[in-house]
């Protein structure tokens, strides 16, 4: 249980800072001495908080099966073809700044929230493609073949040896997506989807260093919390897959 | 039983098996024995069709195997590789019940099964069951291979090179096992393997491989006596022939019995019926006798053997 500790404590400050920003009105004061308003005021920071984090688990959600169902196919004997090009494009495609991405989408999506998903889903895609295919590819082939030669049917290699083998692997793209997510979905606040962004981009605008630091503060928190509620997953993984921290 | 039909197989243009014929009886120990490269591993695995054959046919029991479903053929065949290919995830136990899991056993069933197939390998469930793969010596895991292989009781056993990877003491040992083993359960075995001696230690039949095709297929002791072609000669060894020709006969052929067993001294040196002649002349040699007892599993001394009557009878 200790495990889950550090998560949780995390999303309670994360939670608790969000719904009381105002208490900490003397410190920003202190640091933003020159503004009337200091503590940001055009939406609540609790309802940030939701669609922020909204936005982030439907891509990663997408991301995640879409990933996940392209890396099995390219490993499957029938998708073998496009392994090679499947693999350069998780490779090329990370180094798309995800701004050009954004830039690209408003013309045909709109302002708002559709955008920013679309380009989260996009870039989230594709660390996880890349560790599910480095994750199924990494199998011992003995293994697979002592599977198949048993007479495990296709589907029951994948599911009971192959995902096993490999989730460790997957989930660490999930989380290294989710990471970049979570500080990628603030920039969808310049194209008007509500994000803890908002915060920045109101400070960067009006000058006002307050509001910056307290959309920053909280971003950074929810990327705390996610990341060690992952470290959680990932041990939790380990403990019921390779207890001796062994891979194929 | 097992037949090959003009069997086969092509990679682009290049033939691996060339129009292979087979039989293996029902309960023998077939080993296909070749450099690498010959065609005796695809040979095997196109019998489990994990290799779909280009030409020809394979028969198991009568039945055409292509007419039959992949999963269902290969869940009546038990498969050994080399790197035994246990899965990491799973500990011993689960490992060993992976086909029994697969039909669908009930679970004390499943349980019983594993138990007695640890047993059987000479693994104690007590101290392995729980263990991770990763936490065995190579020659136990290669063990828990061979159980996981015999689990469902199938009627067929097929071996790719299953010793190949672990050292010399283990594999003796391993092999020693393994013939015990096919004394009880006689299953229908195909062995592949590029050792020579291992053949001819396990066979009840040898096929000899060269580029994709069956030189000869024979017992141990013709292949010895009367190779089909220098190649067969040279792989047997041609000047180490009469030794490897007593290591295939039993002391018990050769031995003078006695008229009813002796107790023995406890500590006597134990030479046992089942032991080769080789083993017996390295004895008399190294401890300079010209006879020496034999004795039988119960430890009771049934005989003697000269080293006179090896040397004249012995290949």
């Amino acid at each position: 249980m200790r495990l889950w500790l550090p998560p949780a404590l995390l999303a309670v400050v994360l939670c608790g800072l969000s719904a009381a920003m105002p208490v900490l009105e003397p410190l920003f004061r202190w640091i933003q001495p020159d503004k009337q308003q200091v503590i940001y005021d055009r939406g609540s920071f609790l309802f940030l908080l939701q669609n922020h984090l909204l936005l982030v688990v439907i891509s990663a959600a997408v991301g995640t099966f879409a990933a996940v169902a392209g890396g099995i196919l390219a490993t499957r004997p029938a998708g073998r073809d496009f392994l090679p090009l499947v693999s350069q494009v998780a490779s090329i495609g990370q180094t798309f700044p995800p701004v050009a991405v954004l830039a690209l989408a408003v013309p045909v999506l709109g302002f708002g929230e559709a955008p920013i998903l679309f380009a989260l889903i996009l870039y989230g895609l594709l660390p996880i493609l890349r560790n599910t295919l480095a994750g199924l590819e990494g199998i011992n082939p003995a293994v697979r073949e002592a599977a198949t030669g048993m007479g495990m049917s296709p589907l029951q290699v994948l599911v009971r040896v192959e995902l096993p083998l490999a989730g460790r692997i997957i989930l660490a793209g999930i989380r290294t997506s989710v990471t970049i997510n979570i500080a990628t979905a603030a920039i969808g606040s310049t194209i008007g989807a509500r994000t803890l962004g908002d915060p920045v981009i109101a400070g960067l605008v009006n000058g006002n260093t307050a509001y910056v630091l307290q959309g920053a503060i909280l971003i950074g928190l929810l990327a705390l919390t996610t990341d060690s509620l992952f470290e959680a997953l990932e041990r939790t993984w380990d403990r019921r897959f390779s207890p001796q921290g062994a891979m194929a | 039983m097992i037949e090959l039909r003009n069997v086969t197989r092509r990679f682009g243009d290049t033939v691996a098996v060339d129009r292979v014929n087979l039989t293996i009886e029902t309960g023998e120990v077939c080993v296909l024995v070749g450099s690498s490269g010959c065609g005796k591993s695809t040979t095997l695995r196109m019998i489990n069709h994990l290799l779909p054959h280009s030409a020809g046919e394979i028969l198991v029991d009568g039945e055409d195997t292509t007419a039959m479903n992949p999963q269902q053929l290969r869940l009546n065949m038990g498969y050994v590789i080399q790197g035994t290919g246990l899965f990491p995830h799973w500990t011993v136990a689960r490992n060993i019940a992976m086909v029994p899991r697969l039909l669908k056993w009930p679970r004390q069933r499943i349980d019983a099964r594993v138990d007695e197939l640890m047993k059987l390998l000479d693994l104690d469930p007590a101290t392995h069951a729980h263990k991770y793969p990763q936490q065995l010596s190579g020659g136990q895991a290669q063990r828990v291979g061979v159980a996981r292989a015999l689990a469902a009781d199938p009627n067929i056993l097929l071996m790719d090179e299953p010793f190949g990877a672990v050292d010399a003491i283990t594999r003796e040992n391993l092999q020693l096992e393994m013939l015990r083993i096919q004394r009880q359960v006689r299953k229908t075995t195909v062995f592949v393997t590029h050792d020579i001696d291992e053949a001819l230690k396990l066979a009840s039949r040898i096929a000899v491989m060269d580029q994709g095709r069956i030189i000869q297929h024979d017992t141990p002791e013709n292949i010895l006596r009367r190779p089909a072609s220098d190649f067969v000669e040279s792989l047997v060894g041609k000047q180490d022939r009469g030794l490897k020709l007593m290591s295939l006969r039993p002391v018990r052929d050769l031995m003078t019995p006695h008229g009813s067993p002796k107790p023995s001294r406890p500590g006597a040196d134990v030479l046992r019926e089942d032991d080769n002649l080789r083993l017996a002349l390295s004895v008399m040699l190294w401890q300079d006798l010209p006879q020496v007892a034999v004795f039988n599993a119960r430890g009771e001394e049934t005989g003697v053997i000269t080293r006179e009557r090896i040397i004249q009878e012995g290949a």
